[in-house]
This record gives structure tokens, C-alpha cells and sequence, in this order.
């Protein structure tokens, strides 16, 4: 089935967010397809987060609504919240392993609380998800024992553990080295095309943007909204925006810095 | 340009920074001519100083032999034009280096964002309603917090197996471990110095021998159970705090709740119950050691021996004194652990937030020890026991 004919999977409908007074987005709206990679970026203090925050439900918007598979998420009753939660995993930008336990039993705990599965099946969905993500053997080892991109990668295996249909990412190259990083988005991709997962990417890393997006939303912190949408590569070549241009050729403008005060000692 | 750093040289390869003053051509104009080497080790010329004896509207500031300059000669110039501003003097820096005249916009846009950010001056009826609107979202907060632990407790009945029982009993080894020796030490001494202060007085009237009523029943009903709570909020109750706020930081916490896992009882029931049942334990033990410490100070400072301070112990402290701290001593409990995992959970994301509500977890547990203990005496004052 063609995915633009397919209902979308995740539906904002004039969201407004922010925390007490102060609003971060204001009135976004947007919606995101069954198998798409979204990545949301924009500059530092855009919202980019706070969206994530919103749509994960660990943020009450101040007004609009969050909808999964066209039920409501903000409005939605204990019973209802529990089930779309069940529906998606989030992988946070400091990975969130519960630290005073093994990666075993980070991989098996949203199984065992959700499932009635028999130790031992847990014990083999939990070898077959590090498998998946290329820590096989690692069971028994602490988060604090793995490396960055390991940590990463296991919390990309407890994220998949309930096989949910979106997962979500903050910055999922924060932190890593370029090699490190390209194997992240390797599996990203190999994740989406094999179980058909919808990912929803918080991230400025230019490089990921170009290698994943089926599609960016760029917020922006003056508008306080959505102020492009579309393909990044479509964006970044024929974007009227200069904000939006600026962004994604990043790269290309490296070189041209303005002096800072710290950097003051120069003879003339 | 060459980038160069002041202390890589020594002082005899610089020449000393020059201000110097120099009427214009135009008549009311002055130009200060900066040269020399700047730098931050050197004193500042100042601008009061350099225009003592002179009065211009406009001050022209431009670069003459200007060798090497770091953030001293920056500084030189944000004086220079908050002096002008000031005195109701026009600065201009046309006659400067490019990027000291770009640095110059940088800090003044930095100054002008950050006299913006100033927080307005509240009056004293504004700071009294935001305290007292931060009172009654703190105390809600906890009231709400209690109904949540209550209500996990009801969960945990229904339904038993849900509960994480290992975790709790890792907790509860963890509070017997951890809080023992001081417990010991803490109570023994409590004990010792009851007895002996007791013993002071009594001996003067040849009443020795009550020093075990008294140490007895001080320790069973107030002192044996007050100090193991006292020790236990300041390390368990600390410790939970510390835990769980760290656990909040590094977003441990906002995992378990998008899994759909409740956090309070996921973290927050398991501690309860174990700092909740070993409470009532720590508190015989504390009560043990405490009547050991009147026996030491009996048989050595009185001559007592230990089978008569133990009989008199016996009739003076009935089941109703130790039933009496075992429940004092179960509510304090509950309160440690509510205010270590209250703290824990609703603690800052920075490193000051934890620091904070560790503070905070041992702060509120010891007064809502000596609220209950209040409320206990009142109670049992009036029912007679």
C-alpha cells in the first residue's frame, strides 16, 4: 500500500506546550505516516525536546492534542494511556538504562510488566533484541560496564523489546564518533525496514538528517512553530528560507566565524 | 594578525600600554590614542584620570603603535564607554582594529541582553502570594504523593505478584547493614548517658537502683526508637533521595513511566515497605542495646549487678512500653521513606537539585519524626498507655 494513502500514525493537532507560563510551541501541527523517518530539528532552545516530551506524554500540553493510531493520547483514560505506551519506545539522549541493572533484565523488564510470557521466552526475546542490535553476549553486563555507542545500542534493544511500532529518539548521535554514529543510523534504518517501525528523530546532526529523513519538520524559537517541512535535501536546494538554508548547509559555511570574547588575544 | 599570549613572553619583550590624550582638530573633539602592548597582568589607565584636566563632547578613541592586546584593552573600552555614556559624551571607535571594534558590539549586545533578564523587584505582598502559592502546590504535591503510595499499597494486596519483593529486600538488608553499627554505638550511648546522669541525682537520695526504671523506660518508649529513626533518616532516607534524584537526572525515571510502568511502584513501594518494616526491628535492637548501656554504668559507677538491674527493668517496663515504641517507631519509619522517595522523585534535574533534595529527604524525615512523636505522646497520654 502506497504510505501517503495509509492514516497517519501519529497526528499533532494544534499543539501548544511549554512549561508554567512560558510557552515553547505554539499552535503545531503535523502528522506522521506509518514507516516515515521524521526527524524534528532546529537550532538550540527551538523546542525540539519539548515536542519530544509532549508526544512521549511526560509533558501535558497546555492546549491541542497528541493522537496515536486516531485515539487521543492527551485525553486519553489510565487503560488507554497504558496501551499506547505499549505501542512505542523511546531511547533517550543519555541512553536512561536503569543503571542498578544488567542489560538483561533493562531488555526484559517492559516484558515481564507487560506480557505473560514465561521466564525463559523472556530470557530468549532478551538474547534475540542484544543479538539485533549487535550486543550479543552482553547480558550480564551493568550500563555503567558499555561504552557510549553500547549504551546506545542497548538502549535501542530495550526500546524494540515490546516491538512497538513508532520509536522515539533524542539526539541519537549525541555523544558518539562519526564511525560509531553511522553504525547507529545503519541500524536505525535496518530497524525500519525490517519490522516496519515509524522513527520519530530529534537530532541536529546534519549527517544523520541526509542519511534517514524520509522527511524534517524544522521548528525554529522566534516563531515558536513549525517553519519548514519536507524532504531535507528539497529543502536545503530550493528552500526560500534562509533560516531553513542556513541549517542544512551548515557544512559548507564552517569556516565563516565571528570572533568571541574569549577568543580576544591577537596582536595587531 | 598574529594570534600571540601575553605570558609566553617575559615583561622586558612589551612595551608598556599607552592612553594618551590629544586634542582634535574639531573643536570640542578629543582622541585617545591606544598603543603600546596590553595586558591583563598591567594596571587599567583610567578614564576619570585621563580627562581631569580636559572637558570634549565627543571622544574619538583610535589605535596608535598598537602592539599586542587581550582583554585588558576590551576592558579599557567598556569603561571608556560607560564613562561616556555617563558624563553625556559621544564614544567612537571608528580608529580601532576591526575585531576589537566587533568584540566591542558583542559585549555590548551581551550587556544589553543581560540588563534585560534582570528580574523585576517584587514587593513584599508579591514574594508573600508566590510563597504562599508555592506552599499549597508543595503540600498538594505531597498529599498527592501519599495517595499514590496508598494506593500502590492497595495494588499490592490485589495483586501480590506485581510487587517487586526481591528489590524490597535488598532495600531491607540494605537498612539493617548499613544503619547497625551506628545504631549500636548511638543507642549504647544513649543508654550510658541516661543512666549516668540519672545516677547523679538518685544517689544522693540512696534511690540507685531506679536508674534502671528510668533508663528503661526512656529508652523503650522514647529514645530507643527516636534515635534509630533519627540514624535512619539521615542515611537511608538520604539515601533513597540521592538514589531516586539521580535517577530522575539521568531520565531513568521518565523511561520506566513511558514503558507504562508506574515509578512509585516501580522505586518508590519497594522502599517504603523495607525502611517500613525494618524500622520496628532497628527500634527493639536500639532499646537492647540502650538497657545494656544502664546495665554498664550500673554494675561499674553503682554496683549494681546486672540480675537486679534486669528485675527491676522487668517491673518497671510492661509490654504496653515496647508496644508503645514498636508503633511510634512504625510511623517513623513510613515518614522516612515517604520523605526520601518524595524528594527523590520531585528533585531538580542538575546535580544541585540532588544535592538538594538529599538535604531536604533527611530534613523533612526528621521533622515529621519529632511531628509523630508529639502526636504519639499526645495520644498515649490520653488513651493511658
Amino acid at each position: 500500500m502506497d504510505p501517503n494513502l495509509q492514516a497517519p500514525i501519529i497526528e499533532v493537532r494544534n499543539l501548544t506546550c511549554g512549561y508554567g507560563e512560558t510557552v515553547v510551541l505554539e499552535d503545531l501541527s503535523f502528522a506522521v505516516k506509518p514507516r516515515e523517518v521524521l526527524f524534528v530539528i532546529g537550532g538550540s532552545g527551538c523546542g525540539k525536546s519539548t515536542l519530544l516530551r509532549c508526544l512521549i506524554g511526560l509533558l501535558r500540553p497546555i492546549h491541542g492534542d497528541v493522537a496515536y493510531f486516531g485515539k487521543s493520547f492527551t485525553t486519553a483514560d489510565a487503560a488507554q494511556r497504558r496501551d499506547i505506551l505499549k505501542a512505542f519506545g523511546v531511547i533517550y539522549q543519555n541512553n536512561a538504562l536503569w543503571s542498578s541493572m544488567t542489560l538483561a533484565e533493562n531488555v526484559s523488564l517492559p516484558l515481564e510488566e507487560h506480557t505473560s510470557l514465561s521466564r525463559a521466552s523472556r530470557d530468549d526475546i532478551v538474547r534475540l533484541k542484544l543479538t539485533e542490535v549487535g550486543l550479543a553476549g552482553s547480558e550480564g553486563m551493568y550500563p555503567s560496564e558499555l561504552s557510549g555507542g553500547m549504551k546506545k545500542r542497548a538502549a535501542l534493544a530495550r526500546a524494540l523489546a515490546l516491538d512497538p511500532a513508532i520509536v522515539f529518539f533524542d539526539e541519537p548521535s549525541e555523544g558518539l564518533d562519526p564511525i560509531t554514529s553511522r553504525e547507529m543510523d545503519r541500524l536505525i534504518l535496518q530497524v525500519r525496514d525490517i519490522f516496519g517501525t515509524t522513527m520519530v528523530i530529534v537530532s541536529h546532526q546534519l549527517s544523520s538528517i541526509f542519511r534517514l529523513a524520509d522527511r524534517v519538520i524544522m521548528l525554529d524559537r522566534t516563531t515558536r512553530g513549525i517553519i519548514a517541512e519536507g524532504n531535507p535535501r528539497d529543502l536545503a536546494a530550493k528552500s526560500t528560507d534562509p533560516r531553513v538554508r542556513n541549517f542544512l548547509n551548515q557544512d559548507a559555511e564552517q569556516g565563516n566565524r565571528t570572533p568571541s570574547v574569549q577568543m580576544a588575544l591577537h596582536s595587531q | 594578525m598574529i594570534p600571540n599570549h601575553p605570558s609566553r613572553g617575559s615583561a622586558a619583550d612589551f612595551n608598556a600600554a599607552t592612553a594618551e590624550l590629544a586634542k582634535s582638530a574639531v573643536v570640542d573633539d578629543c582622541v585617545v590614542k591606544v598603543g603600546g602592548d596590553w595586558r591583563l597582568s598591567a594596571p587599567v589607565p583610567s578614564w576619570a584620570g585621563l580627562f581631569a584636566q580636559h572637558t570634549a563632547a565627543n571622544v574619538s578613541v583610535v589605535a596608535e603603535h598598537l602592539g599586542r592586546w587581550d582583554s585588558s584593552l576590551l576592558l579599557f573600552l567598556v569603561h571608556g564607554r560607560t564613562w561616556c555614556a555617563e558624563s553625556k559624551h559621544r564614544f567612537m571607535t571608528d580608529g580601532l582594529p576591526v575585531n576589537l571594534q566587533i568584540l566591542l558590539r558583542q559585549v555590548a549586545s551581551a550587556g544589553t541582553s543581560a540588563a534585560r533578564k534582570r528580574p523585576v523587584a517584587t514587593t513584599l505582598l508579591k514574594r508573600t502570594e508566590s510563597l504562599a502559592v508555592n506552599l499549597v502546590l508543595n503540600t498538594t504535591g505531597n498529599i498527592s504523593f501519599i495517595g499514590e503510595c496508598t494506593l500502590g499499597f492497595v495494588g499490592i494486596l490485589r495483586h501480590p505478584r506485581k510487587f517487586r519483593s526481591m528489590d524490597c529486600l535488598v532495600e531491607m538488608q540494605h537498612c539493617w547493614a548499613s544503619s547497625l553499627p551506628i545504631v549500636s554505638l548511638v543507642s549504647f550511648l544513649v543508654g550510658v548517658i541516661l543512666a549516668f546522669q540519672a545516677a547523679i541525682q538518685l544517689q544522693q537520695y540512696g534511690a540507685a537502683v531506679f536508674v534502671a526504671d528510668l533508663v528503661g523506660l526512656s529508652v523503650v518508649r522514647e529514645m530507643g526508637p527516636m534515635m534509630a529513626a533519627v540514624i535512619m533518616a539521615g542515611g537511608i532516607g538520604a539515601a533513597f533521595a540521592a538514589q531516586l534524584g539521580n535517577m530522575k537526572v539521568d531520565e531513568e525515571i521518565d523511561a520506566l513511566e513511558t514503558l507504562g510502568i508506574s515509578s512509585i511502584d516501580f522505586l518508590a513501594l519497594p522502599r517504603l515497605l523495607a525502611v517500613t518494616l525494618m524500622m520496628p526491628i532497628l527500634a527493639v535492637y536500639a532499646d537492647v542495646l540502650g538497657i545494656l548501656g544502664g546495665v554498664f554504668v550500673s554494675m561499674t559507677m553503682l554496683d549494681i549487678p546486672a540480675a537486679a538491674y534486669w528485675v527491676e527493668t522487668q517491673n518497671r517496663v510492661g509490654i504496653w512500653d515496647v508496644f508503645s515504641g514498636l508503633v511510634k517507631s512504625v510511623f517513623f519509619g513510613f515518614a522516612i521513606g515517604v520523605a526520601g522517595c518524595l524528594r527523590g522523585m520531585k528533585c531538580e534535574r542538575s546535580a544541585v537539585g540532588v544535592g538538594q533534595a538529599t538535604t531536604s529527604a533527611v530534613v523533612t524525615g526528621i521533622l515529621l519524626i519529632v511531628i509523630a512523636d508529639a502526636l504519639f505522646a499526645l495520644i498515649f497520654n490520653v488513651l493511658g498507655i
